[in-house]
């Protein structure tokens, strides 16, 4: 559906996005995830043709977002970091001139906005001036904004932030619903929303692109952590060694003993979930497994990835031939 | 020609729903109503000298009252033209709207055009106040009215060409306050031009008078629809319409 091909986009003499290229498929959810100033908001602009890249090429649905914008603005509904409201109009008249301005045929728009309103829960606010309204019910109209031309492809700039923790949960679930029909790009710094909403992610830091994965697959990737006593039969240095033959463990980092208990840290290969070949081998040495347990959230996978410049030159390759 | 209406529209209901419109409405009728009320007194006391000296011809109310009315109406225009335009663009870009505008299915020429006539249409009602003092001529005395037709379509040329610069001004900030000064200061300067054009008829002065906005007004208030002053103001207001056009566009380059 989206398709990003070599994105570069340079201002006066600092380079926002370098190089990027990734694709989303049709009815993906997909997370773009980044520090702040990692150059999220500049490529959703390019995506939604608020500005053009310095190289590159990016369609959507087939068409050239610099070349055919008419078409491709169509079929993008975009909701900006900062919702584009106009604070003098009442909540109905907005949503009627946003859908005249996508262009719905005139005798279509009182139905449109009377259904993306109940969609988004703002009917209840429908005649209320949008400056009268609460940060939470302001996010909504925006994404309300968003939907009203029922577009194919979704670009969400931050949708969570500054909301109330209720109000996120809300919101998160709005964009969900909104899965099933339509393609959702959405950027955040916050990591619990990738794995609360999206089924995959694209990370990107300092303008380059570190990763795109399944947030399964990053998950998977993490490190977790076993804790185990061998009742006196091995010692450290030879849990550690078997540990290390077992197939899908790419390292074991670290280890502590607490008296009796052996704790050790694991990193599993790529893609694939070692947990239970570990804890097999662990049974079958006669040990006794006491705990299991990921240590490592999306959080510290997300950190490792984007601290490191060394780390993000390694992956960015991984990442473009993805 | 829909998306330009739908800009309008929106435009028309900001400026009617905040206080904008309302103030200038009172803003204006105060100015023209004192100008009228001075220029119309000026000439009834000297109707009244003339006839004591015996005159035999009465003096024309359209080219002692109106004409200087429809003069000086021109020269408030240049000073409250700006805020009707500062805002146009200036707000849009605070607001961050600008990004709903513009990655919509809409043309920029489009956006340009449907402010620049929301703009123009706020103006017209500026103007129509005018219309309650030029009525009460009517009321006690025969004017001719065809002058002050073209006066009124000359009026609107001037604000049309100055609205489309205003909105010019308007995309190059964020600032409404800078948008307005800038305006204001275009507005006086092109004033002072008009003064140049009485300091003699050498070329230079007559290229700065050939540019001033005002001195083109002079044969609408009379009376005259000049195709020489008709092309100043389309063509200003084409070359205006065309550099907010290219400033929108240049946004998203700089952005």
């Amino acid at each position: 559906m989206i398709q990003v091909t070599g994105l570069s986009k340079k201002y006066a003499n600092y380079v926002a996005v370098d190089n990027i290229s990734f694709s989303v498929d049709k009815g993906d959810i997909v997370g773009f995830l980044g520090p702040n100033g990692a150059g999220k908001t500049t490529t959703m602009r390019v995506i939604t043709g608020f500005m053009p890249p310095t190289a590159g090429k990016v369609t959507v649905g087939g068409f050239d977002v610099f070349e055919q914008p008419m078409e491709v603005k169509k079929r993008i509904g975009y909701l900006p970091e900062a919702p584009p409201l106009y604070p003098e109009m009442r909540v109905c008249d907005y949503l009627t001139f946003v859908a005249r301005l996508k262009g719905i045929p005139n005798a279509e728009i009182p139905d449109r906005v009377v259904q993306v309103m109940k969609k988004c829960s703002v009917a209840d606010v429908s005649t209320k001036l949008i400056s009268k309204l609460s940060k939470g019910y302001r996010q909504r109209v925006g994404l309300a904004q968003a939907i009203v031309h029922n577009p194919d492809v979704l670009v969400l700039d931050e949708p969570t932030s500054g909301l109330d923790p209720k109000q996120i949960i809300e919101t998160r679930d709005l964009i969900k619903g909104l899965s099933g029909e339509h393609t959702i790009i959405l950027s955040t710094h916050i990591l619990p929303e990738v794995e609360a909403i999206c089924k995959k992610v694209i990370i990107i830091s300092k303008g380059k692109l570190v990763k795109t994965d399944s947030v399964e697959n990053l998950k998977n990737r993490a490190v977790f952590t076993i804790e185990l006593n061998t009742a006196g039969g091995a010692d450290a240095a030879a849990v550690r060694q078997k540990l290390e033959q077992v197939a899908s463990v790419s390292k074991v980092l670290d280890h502590a003993t607490n008296g009796e208990r052996l704790a050790f840290d694991i990193e599993g290969l790529s893609g694939s979930d070692v947990r239970p070949d570990v804890a097999r081998t662990v049974v079958q040495a006669g040990w006794n497994l006491l705990e299991m347990k990921s240590s490592t959230t999306l959080e510290e996978v997300f950190l490792e990835l984007t601290n490191t410049d060394q780390a993000a030159a390694e992956t960015a390759g991984v990442g473009v031939q993805q | 020609m829909r998306n330009v209406w739908t800009i309008c529209r929106r435009e028309l209901y900001s400026y009617f729903v905040s206080p904008v419109a309302w103030v200038l409405l009172a803003l204006y009728a105060v100015l023209s109503g004192a100008f009228a009320t001075a220029i119309s007194s000026g000439f009834v006391q000297q109707t009244a000298m003339s006839q004591m000296r015996g005159a035999s011809t009465p003096m024309s109310i359209n080219e002692m009252v109106i004409a200087p009315l429809f003069g000086n109406i021109a020269v408030i225009g240049l000073l409250l033209i700006p805020l009707i335009s500062m805002r146009l663009f200036a707000e849009e870009k605070r607001q961050g709207t600008i990004e709903l505008l513009v990655t919509s299915p809409i043309h920029d020429l489009e956006i340009v055009v449907g402010k620049w006539l929301a703009a123009l249409l706020m103006y017209s009602a500026l103007l129509a106040v005018l219309a309650v003092d030029i009525s009460f001529l009517f009321i006690y005395s025969t004017p001719d009215w065809k002058p002050v037709l073209t006066g009124y379509f000359g009026l609107l040329l001037e604000g049309g060409t100055l609205l489309a610069f205003g909105a010019f001004i308007s995309t190059m900030t964020k600032n409404q306050i800078v948008a307005g000064a800038v305006g204001f200061a275009l507005g006086l300067l092109l004033w002072i031009l008009d003064w140049w054009t009485s300091l003699g008829d050498t070329p230079t002065i007559r290229v700065i008078s050939y540019l001033s906005i005002v001195s083109h007004m002079e044969s609408f208030s009379r009376g005259v629809i000049d195709s020489k002053d008709l092309i100043y103001y389309l063509s200003m207001i084409f070359l205006g319409l065309f550099l907010t056009t290219r400033s929108l566009e240049s946004l998203r380059w700089r952005a």
